[in-house]
């Protein structure tokens, strides 16, 4: 069922601040973590400071593709302050050279044979201060024999390219893997009917995904302190999934998993670049066990840019069949997928494409097929990042635009057009063409509300007026559908671990709690949306709730935070483990209360008597009394505590409309987003405060990707955007006051019937922001144009001289 | 965090002691005002200078806007945001508070300043181009004495100038026309980038019809100083979308910019005669009072 709400845009007052309300349960309140964060005493990885710690600094490629002659590092030796410099060659020699990557390839530590992207690792100084370290780093001489470097992903495969991979054996080619989904035979057959049939259309249009790259505000680093009688590493870390990485470290580096400890302390935003292990936390490891004290890794602003996990990188090929009268029969693409130098994709294992696989969208077809090949480029590794939802950014890109090029083809309202197609309530559980079950959803509300609030009749007439006198407006849709909350353990694993989560809630005896969880926030919220879940659960209120994550010896095993997945997979454990806890409260009540526990019923925080609403305990009297002295009913242990690890059954199916508003100066070619309307169905809302900061940031990051953002390479593969003056964030002088609202369609395998919230936002704002651009230059003739839409690019389109971005 | 090399460090009491100290170092010394410029080079090491000499106390000597008579002089050490808030500099040349609401962003506009963003010589730089548009003149000085020259004069190229070893410039002179006004118009990716492009106007009115004007313009290539034949089509003519249009052309003819991931180099030229058209456009409403 799905309820439809007015908009939460109304601007709080002194006398009603809807922020800060104290629910007992779900609601508006203002985060917990916030008060340490505004007053600038959050605790990052920088913050670390341990007695005799030194400080590494990492030697990067000046080339794109080069074999390594020589190596000197004498010169660098000898600066009075450097402990250590080790090369490639030097950590060959405990074969750890390289290391396996989070998609079964293999990732140089640092290079030894020879460099395959623009500042690759290829050595690393420890000195006793950041400064010595970076200084000797120019004493280190590196002879390179330069290689032709494979730069336009489209000329990979080409016969006579480079070969990259020349450490696989047996490589001959820049082929990383070959995907499909769907049923191409299928798809063929609809295609060629829809190619003959008198009232049939096919459309089709190259569409490129750019290479971004989140840009998170705090790079990468750890301190690894490795002590040296137990053995014991403490690595303080950046990392978006510290158990993952724990057990990645126990399986290749052969240290015991017991004598591994992870923590990530604050982190300064993640969107996915902070899944990957990457070289320097290895390089850092490696020079503690050596040195023997704590070394400390910060990459910096540029190193961050050019090396980290970038995102995207999609040429994609998008067809659609369909009739004339605007019914969509089939979907088919294909693609092909830059992953730069090593498969450093995080992905489910049987998921190389993420989950591309949604590229069906929100509609109901005859058949979709998919066909992608990913291939090895001179570039830096990642792949999965930046807020994507395992690649279904890439996936709702592809089909929103696809929707529009058709509604200009057949010159047909683009809202109409998805109004006709949608998937309908009463088909859900729908099973996607490309085999993806769809566990709830109501499309048609979602969307007429969106269109209600953007008055977007009126705002069709306003276009029309102005192209009368050769302004140029434009509106944009785009209508997502995700799937996150990965996931079920039959199909899903990276590197072999289950993508189960964890939880353990213990109840202290005056009523105070604390629930430990395996995922880790980046920003989301998750000290108080946790603590709002146990507290609808149970009753105890968010702010007498503890909310520990972020440390492996601390908190049970699961698989981290990205993907959308902390409430859709975490967030039911914790539902799960407070019910567990209430259950035992339940039969102390009814020792308490002298009745049967049948005859307990629960009701925000209290035990009553069916009937008898006089007897009643609250679940703090009953921590105290499961604590206690006296007898509790028979064969009860003491304590009120619980822990359970949760397998989801599905993945959620979040979804929204989106409508953008812009305006495009004719004469300069700049965009004004000028209004942006989102209505997000996220299933149940635990914080629709923490949810609307959610979509806030998405939108942002949209209007990023869609106007500013690339990194570029220049043809010898040097990087171009390795600094925030040439790789463009957005501020917010770009983006307009966001109009938010929502639909509740809740999700009916989760516990509490909440879907993940935290990249709705960033997957389905790009489209809807080109789609107005490409409506606003309509009078030009223009059906596509590739993003970053910068001045530049939107003003070539105008000449019908519109090249693609790589 | 990115890290400079290794350097020496020295805070000048006076402007003769900032100059006795830049002679004495020679051309391994760099002034360091806002440092808004030259500390982010320091960090990526494209700049390594073995001294830094330090203005920032020398406020007193250099940090003003004074307008004396038919000029303005404005002090090198003058801050971008002092620029920007001067009622009495956007009264006599608006130019200054156009160009500086789109420069960079609060944070380096309270530390940035005119003689840096000068000296620094970006050829995306906007300061330059208002100064040329509006005709000033610099004062640089050693420890043998001052000397005046022209923008054109003193700049010599991309992040090249007049200013010599143990030189610093100290003071911008602008002069004050009766009937006069001006305009700057900028295209940027985002606030705070530098300039896709830039151009700045400023013109002299005599009665219907323009007695001087020129064009500053930015990011369009170099040697974009005072574009002659601009200064040559305005005078004596009569202000119509026709005369802008063709003035408009003719720095479209003298624009010579590269392609970047800023733009490519036929829509920067584009630029360069749009944004020429609507400077002069508004310079000519400020100056006849139409705007």
């Amino acid at each position: 069922m799905t309820v439809v709400e007015e908009s939460t845009n109304a601007v709080p007052t002194p006398d009603n601040n809807l922020n800060d309300q104290k629910p007992a349960g779900f609601g508006r309140m203002l985060r917990k973590e916030d008060p340490r964060f505004v007053r600038g005493m959050g605790q990052y990885c920088d913050d670390v400071e341990l007695p005799g710690m030194l400080h590494l600094a990492i030697l990067r490629s000046p080339y794109a593709h080069a074999r390594i002659v020589s190596i000197d590092k004498t010169a660098a030796e000898a600066h009075p302050k450097v402990k250590a410099v080790i090369t490639g060659e030097d950590l060959a020699a405990s074969n750890l050279a390289w290391m396996p990557t989070l998609s079964n390839d293999v990732q140089a530590v640092l290079a030894t044979d020879k460099v395959r992207f623009q500042h690759q690792e290829v050595a690393f100084v420890v000195a006793e201060d950041r400064y010595s370290a970076r200084d000797a780093l120019e004493l280190i001489d590196v002879e390179y024999d330069p290689l032709p470097a494979v730069i336009d992903v489209r000329k990979a495969l080409a016969p006579d390219a480079p070969i990259i991979r020349d450490d696989l054996d047996g490589k001959t080619n820049n082929h990383c893997f070959e995907w499909e989904a769907g049923d191409k035979a299928a798809t063929d057959a609809v295609f060629a009917d829809a190619d003959a049939a008198e009232d049939g259309i096919v459309v089709t249009e190259d569409i490129v995904y750019p290479r971004v790259h989140p840009a998170p505000m705090e790079t990468c680093g750890c301190v690894a302190d490795v002590e040296r009688v137990s053995g014991k590493l403490t690595l303080w870390c950046t990392t978006q999934a510290p158990h993952a990485h724990r057990t990645v470290y126990a399986l290749v580096a052969g240290l015991p998993e017991h004598k591994i400890r992870i923590i990530a302390p604050d982190i300064g935003g993640g969107f996915g670049n902070k899944v990957p292990i990457y070289p320097g936390y290895v390089c850092a490891i490696v020079a503690s066990l050596v040195i023997g004290k704590p070394v400390k890794w910060m990459e910096d602003r540029t190193e961050n840019l050019v090396s980290t996990g970038f995102a995207r990188d999609y040429v994609m090929r998008g067809e659609i069949a369909a009739t004339r009268d605007g019914k969509i029969r089939a979907i088919r693409t294909e693609v092909l997928a830059d992953h730069g130098a090593f498969n450093g994709t995080a992905a489910p294992v049987k998921y190389p494409a993420g989950f591309f696989g949604v590229f069906t969208g929100s509609y109901d077809l005859e058949a979709a097929y998919a066909h992608m090949d990913a291939v090895y480029t001179n570039k830096a590794p990642g792949g999965v990042a930046y807020a994507c939802s395992f690649r279904i950014t890439e996936a709702v890109y592809l089909v929103e635009r696809m929707v529009d090029v058709l509604a200009h083809d057949l010159d047909m309202d683009p809202a109409e057009l998805r109004l006709k197609n949608f998937i309908q309530p009463d088909q859900f559980p729908y099973e996607s063409k490309t085999g993806w079950i769809y566990d709830s959803g109501d499309y048609e509300p979602a969307m007429r509300k969106a269109m209600a609030m953007a008055g977007y009749d009126e705002l069709r007439r306003e276009q029309a007026e102005k192209r009368e006198r050769g302004e140029l407006m434009g509106i944009g849709i785009s209508f997502f559908t995700e799937a996150v909350g990965a996931g079920p353990r039959k199909d899903m694993d990276i590197l072999g671990l289950g993508m189960a989560d964890g939880c353990e809630l213990r109840v202290h005896p005056t009523g105070k709690a604390v629930v430990r969880l395996s995922v880790k926030t980046q920003g989301q919220g998750h000290e108080t949306t946790f603590a709002q879940i146990i507290a609808e659960e149970i009753g105890i209120p968010p702010e007498d709730i503890d909310v520990v994550h972020g440390d492996t010896d601390n908190t049970p095993f699961g698989l981290g935070t990205y993907g959308s997945r902390s409430t859709p997979v975490s967030g039911a454990a914790a539902a799960l483990v407070a019910r567990k806890v209430r259950d035992k409260a339940q039969i102390i009540a009814s020792g308490m209360l002298e009745a049967s526990v049948a005859d307990i019923e629960y009701e925000a925080g209290a035990f009553r008597v069916k009937g008898d609403p006089e007897k009643s305990v609250t679940i703090q009297d009953i921590a105290m009394k499961a604590h206690g002295a006296g007898d509790l009913p028979d064969g009860l242990e003491g304590g009120l505590e619980a822990q359970i690890c949760y397998n989801p059954e599905n993945l959620t199916y979040p979804f929204g409309a989106y409508i953008c508003v812009v305006d495009i100066d004719p004469g300069t070619a700049e965009v004004t987003v000028r209004r942006f309307i989102a209505v997000d169905d996220c299933g149940t809302q635990i914080n629709p405060m923490i949810i609307e900061g959610q979509v806030h940031g998405g939108l942002a990051d949209g209007v990023g990707m869609a106007l500013m953002e690339m990194i570029a390479f220049d043809e010898d593969g040097n990087c171009v955007s390795g600094t925030l003056m040439d790789y463009l964030i957005p501020t917010a002088m770009e983006v307009p006051d966001w109009e938010t609202g929502h639909t509740v369609t809740p999700s009916p395998h989760h516990p509490i019937g909440a879907k993940g919230i935290g990249e709705s936002a960033t997957v389905g704002s790009p489209p809807a922001i080109v789609n107005a651009v490409i409506d606003a230059l309509k009078p030009y003739g223009v059906r596509h144009a590739d993003m970053p839409l910068t001045p530049s690019r939107v003003w070539e389109t105008m000449q019908g001289n519109h090249t693609p971005p790589i | 965090m990115q890290v400079p090399a290794p350097f020496e460090y020295e805070r000048a009491t006076s402007v003769d002691h900032a100059i006795a100290l830049m002679e004495r170092l020679g051309s391994e010394a760099r002034i360091v005002a806002g440092g808004h410029s030259l500390l982010p080079m320091m960090k990526l090491r494209l700049a390594t200078p073995e001294y830094l000499i330090d203005i920032n106390d020398l406020s007193a000597e250099l940090e003003y806007i004074r307008i004396e008579g038919d000029e303005v002089r404005i002090g090198a050490l003058t801050r971008h945001r002092q620029l920007l808030e001067s009622d009495e500099l956007a009264a006599v040349l608006p130019i200054f508070r156009d160009a500086e609401k789109v420069i960079a962003d609060p944070i380096v506009r309270n530390r940035g300043t005119l003689g840096g963003s000068l000296c620094q010589a970006d050829p995306s730089e906007d300061l330059s181009a208002v100064c040329d548009a509006v005709g000033a003149s610099c004062v640089i000085r050693s420890t043998t004495g001052e000397r005046v020259v022209s923008m054109h004069d003193f700049h010599r190229g991309p992040y090249e100038t007049a200013v010599g070893d143990g030189e610093m410039l100290t003071e911008v002179r602008v002069p004050i026309r009766p009937n006069s006004s001006s305009a700057y118009h900028k295209v940027e990716r985002r606030a705070g980038d530098w300039a896709v492009a830039s151009a700045g106007a400023a013109v002299t009115m005599d009665g219907d019809v323009i007695a001087d004007g020129r064009v500053g313009l930015c990011a369009v290539g170099p040697n974009l100083t005072n574009v002659e034949p601009i200064s040559a089509a305005l005078r004596g003519q009569a202000p119509s979308e026709e005369l802008y249009a063709r003035v408009g052309q003719i720095a479209a003819d003298n624009a010579s910019p590269s392609a970047d991931t800023r733009g490519t180099a036929a829509y920067k030229t584009h630029l360069a005669k749009e944004l020429t058209i609507r400077s002069l456009r508004k310079a000519v409403a400020r100056a006849t009072g139409q705007d």
